[in-house]
């Protein structure tokens, strides 16, 4: 109990900021591995203790003093990154997926993947998910926003697909944050708030029309870094810190309709890709966007799922993302116009490829599972236009993985005189993915119920006694009951 | 008798247990890339069926002595939150012990089989792993209390029999096959999903009793009304046809012959085609409420039947010919369960499941026993004709022929009005937003999208 009042959610930030200008120092390729494992494995180490330091106190109520916020305080005057219940699992779980990343990196991608860019993209990540501040949480996402330009840059790639698309969203952002900070208590100025912030948003989300940008990040950057970028879904953080507790009903049925089209698109489209890059682009969208379609409903049942339903595409999809750097690692980009016939090679490729692919589509027995199956509930139980939907998006998202499975590791005869199986750094990382998404699936209720709890807290935050103290003057006094989520 | 109710629950856990501690054995040596060898995995396949079997035979035994007809296994609630719950529990009762035993019986039978006809296969551990996972999965199906257990067991089985399917590879044909099926699971499993979840909307539950009564099987008197139970038992219906090949979804019987012989026994022949039949029976309680749902039933099992019998009139390969002759059956087992004969659909699936998976392990020396046979009688086998068919015009035998050589055009149909507009659809918008993204870019960038696609095809989407 003694270490745990220390605090480690800064330390983290500080050890991945600390990481990332030691790592740009080096010039060895297999010496900025071994740092950049050892200072990504620090920050998750940090965040674990963070996040179990805030369990910990949750469970011991106030006798325990708080354990964050008072480095910030002495800092800064006020704390402004904390953890809730809402953020307390992604914060590790975003820790853990650089982490992994950096461990599976291959020989033959250390000089593409950037450990330096991994390390400051970590730093964004732990600080939008830590943050509360709805300003500093828009500055955060402004800035976030320029790291791809800097791989894009380096690897010489086209640009104006992804700079048209992060001005719209820059502009509406900041935007968005210039009414909010001025709303006092007016409702209009809410809502032109919340339709500005939303439309930010929806186009950070990859929303459909706006969804081209993702494509093309995935066509033209490392895919590693890619997915970090990426994975971790920070547009739905905003949506729930800037845009929850504003947006009036018609809004958020607004994102809802925009949202299940999107899942439902993107899961057709990633039935009929033909390369893998595209296919898991499209994959990780039709996920990302039942997420926002649980957030919508806006009941108990169906924010718990899209909570839930959020850690498990982190994971899964990470992890599933992983497995296909690997293969890219081995292989090269792979077409799926013919069949490849891999497996004989890499039989623990093509089980972990099954494995997280299975727990992405939320397959029995898998941390998805659950979650997909209260979104199922949460759906019908609102509308039964959209349960069908999400039920047909799930069953489609089904196909393709096995589609991909089967073009990528049946089909054919593959030779090699060389073997492509996993090595032993990749396997840590497929049988750490393989506990968490099969004890996460065998054994749910700590993960739903903590979730459920974030939902009530997203819902009804003046019942939930496990928000730490952060002041926000602006939002408390608006008349929304979701207002007082961002204190 | 609480003492034989509380080793009966402890029986019944074994028969939960063995079947998962196989899976757990096999999978976490192959997770961890120990090779284990093939005599390893024969008596750890052995020793798992084994402990199942005589511990599902005590639950019986014990069942007949004490005169208790339901036993309930209940693992409590898995997961439980406001508003949404789910239990894990295992029901024995007149209908599941049957059930249970068969898939030990067999399961056991094909083992033995398959430990010899695989010798040596490089796919060696991969098809006992899959089998080990489908035997859990048949298992909880088959004992499953609550929906969500019935669905748990219900993909297992769907999963690992379509990996199984493309257990050859490195052959285009299987993997084809495979997707196809999954294809069809995945639509039936859909609706199994749907079902689940507006039955947790009518009861609030997920366990079959309160929606099926009671009083144990088949004395159930189900509490919905005749609306409910038709949309509950309309779903229920479309995820037995998928997983049982029923009409429309009869294509992809045939397929599934791709799998190696073993696996074409268990899955095709005896248990995972006769388990939508088995989920009927076991919602047959609700069944009863709709007359209407009934009488669907009765005309999707007979139709099938007689489809079934056409089709398979015409096959040139044994295993296509016995899976449809399967399907014949199943469907007029479908048919019975429909007209309320439950005990009777009951037998006649515990007897055709035994008798289909002995005519699918003799199939690879059929052509030897019919040498055997012809040389015997000195002449070739008699190949008679149906006699309706004899009564019929030749242009209309030639119709109903080519009717049975398409399959009842079931899979064109699918393809035509599912699949090629789905497929045209798609790649259409994937040119254009390729089309948009090269413009923002300012590129004329040939893409994979711009070379001539290919004809759309099931099997290419699929």
């Amino acid at each position: 109990m003694i270490p745990l009042p220390l605090p480690w959610l800064e330390a983290a930030i500080l050890i991945a900021l600390l990481g990332a200008v030691t790592i740009s120092r080096v010039r060895n390729l297999d010496c900025a591995w071994r740092w950049g494992v050892a200072f990504t494995g620090a920050v998750l180490a940090c965040t674990m203790l963070a996040s179990l330091g805030f369990y910990l106190q949750e469970w011991t109520g106030p006798k325990t003093a708080p354990s964050h916020g008072s480095l910030q305080v002495y800092l800064f005057g006020r704390p402004y990154l904390g953890l809730d219940e809402l953020n307390a699992p992604l914060v590790p779980a975003a820790a853990l997926l650089h982490f992994l990343t950096a461990v599976a990196t291959a020989r033959t991608k250390m000089r593409r993947f950037s450990l330096t860019w991994s390390l400051c993209a970590e730093v964004f990540h732990l600080a939008k998910f830590a943050c509360t501040d709805p300003m500093v949480l828009i500055g955060l996402l402004t800035l976030g926003a320029a790291l791809p330009l800097v791989e894009f840059i380096n690897r010489n790639r086209p640009i104006r697909v992804y700079v048209l698309h992060m001005s719209m969203f820059v502009a509406l952002l900041l935007a968005g944050g210039v009414v909010l900070d001025q709303t006092v208590n007016d409702p209009a100025r809410n809502t032109i708030a919340a339709v500005l912030l939303l439309a930010a948003v929806l186009i950070r989300c990859g929303v459909v029309p706006a969804h081209c940008w993702i494509t093309d990040w995935f066509e033209h950057g490392s895919f590693g870094i890619a997915l970090l970028y990426v994975i971790s879904l920070s547009g739905v953080y905003a949506a729930i810190r800037l845009v929850l507790p504003i947006a009036p009903d018609w809004l958020l049925h607004g994102i809802g309709l925009m949202s299940l089209l999107t899942a439902f698109y993107a899961a057709s489209m990633a039935l009929i890709q033909r390369e893998v890059r595209r296919f898991f682009a499209y994959f990780f969208l039709s996920h990302a966007s039942l997420v926002l379609v649980g957030l919508q409903l806006h009941t108990a049942v169906a924010l718990t799922a899209a909570l839930s339903l959020w850690l498990a595409v982190i994971l899964s999809l990470g992890g599933f993302g992983l497995v296909l750097r690997a293969l890219e690692s081995r292989f090269g980009p792979l077409s799926l116009h013919r069949y490849h016939g891999l497996y004989e090679h890499s039989p623990m490729l093509a089980v972990s490829f099954l494995l997280t692919g299975l727990a992405s589509v939320g397959f029995p027995g898998t941390f998805g599972f659950v979650a997909a199956d209260l979104l199922v509930e949460g759906a019908l139980g609102a509308n039964l236009f959209v349960g069908l939907v999400v039920i047909a998006t799930g069953a489609l998202n089904g196909i393709a993985i096995l589609r991909v499975y089967f073009l990528l590791f049946t089909g054919a005869r593959h030779t090699s005189s060389v073997s492509l199986e996993l090595g032993p750094r990749e396997r840590i990382v497929v049988l750490t993915l393989a506990i968490l998404l099969l004890g996460g699936g065998i054994f749910p209720q700590p993960g739903i119920a903590s979730r459920r709890r974030a939902a009530e807290a997203i819902l009804n935050p003046s019942s939930s006694p496990s928000h730490p103290a952060r002041p926000m003057p602006r939002l408390t006094i608006l008349p929304s009951p979701r207002a007082a989520l961002i204190r | 008798m609480p003492d034989a109710t509380a080793l009966m629950i402890w029986l019944g856990g074994v028969v939960i247990a063995a079947p998962l501690v196989l899976v757990v054995f096999l999978g976490v040596s192959s997770l961890l890339d120990f090779r284990l060898s093939e005599q390893t995995i024969s008596k750890s396949i052995q020793a798992a069926i084994r402990t199942g079997l005589l511990a599902a035979l005590s639950v019986l035994t014990l069942m007949l002595v004490s005169g208790g007809r339901h036993v309930v296994v209940d693992l409590g609630e898995w997961v439980e939150t406001e508003g949404f719950h789910a239990r894990v529990m295992f029901v024995f009762d007149r209908l599941s012990v049957p059930f249970a035993l068969l898939s030990f019986v067999l399961t056991g039978t094909i083992a033995a089989f398959g430990t010899r006809y695989l010798h040596r296969e490089r796919g060696y551990n991969r098809f006992f792993v899959l089998y080990a996972v489908f035997l859990l999965g048949m298992l909880t199906a088959s004992l499953a209390g609550t929906i969500e257990t019935l669905f748990f067991g219900w993909e297992l089985v769907g999963l690992s029999s379509a990996l199984l399917v493309a257990y050859y590879q490195e052959r285009l044909g299987p993997a084809r096959n495979g997707l196809w099926i999954w294809s069809v699971y995945r639509a039936s499993d859909a609706s199994l999903l749907l079902a689940a979840v507006v039955m947790h909307q009518m009861i609030g539950k997920g366990e079959f009793h309160y929606l099926l009564g009671e009083a144990p099987w088949p004395e159930g008197q189900a509490s919905a009304t005749s609306s409910e139970a038709f949309i509950v038992g309309l779903l229920l219906l479309t995820a037995a046809a998928g997983k049982s090949g029923l009409v429309p979804f009869c294509g992809w019987l045939p397929r599934a012959m791709e799998g190696p012989t073993p696996s074409s026994a268990i899955f095709y022949g005896a248990l995972s085609v006769h388990l939508g039949a088995f989920l009927l029976l076991r919602v047959s309680p609700l069944l009863e409420c709709s007359p209407a749902l009934c009488a669907v039933i009765v005309v999707l099992g007979l139709g099938t039947a007689g489809l079934a019998y056409l089709i398979g009139s015409v096959q040139t390969d044994i295993k296509s010919v016995l899976s449809f002759a399967s399907l014949s059956q199943v469907g007029i087992i479908v048919a019975e369960v429909g007209l309320g004969f439950r005990y009777l659909a009951l037998v006649h699936l515990l007897g055709h499941a035994c008798l289909r998976t002995l005519q699918f392990l003799r199939a690879p020396s059929l052509l030897h026993d019919y040498h055997g046979l012809e040389n015997a009688l000195g002449q070739h086998l008699p190949r008679p004709m149906l006699p309706l068919l004899r009564r019929v015009r030749t242009s209309t035998r030639a119709s109903i022929y080519r009717l049975a050589l398409e399959r009842g055009y079931l899979d064109s149909c699918l393809t035509i009005c599912f699949v090629t507009p789905f497929v045209a659809l798609f790649r259409r918008c994937d040119a254009l937003e390729r089309a948009w993204t090269n413009w923002l870019l300012g590129t004329r960038k040939r893409t994979p999208e711009q070379k001539p696609a290919p004809p759309v095809r099931m099997e290419e989407l699929v």
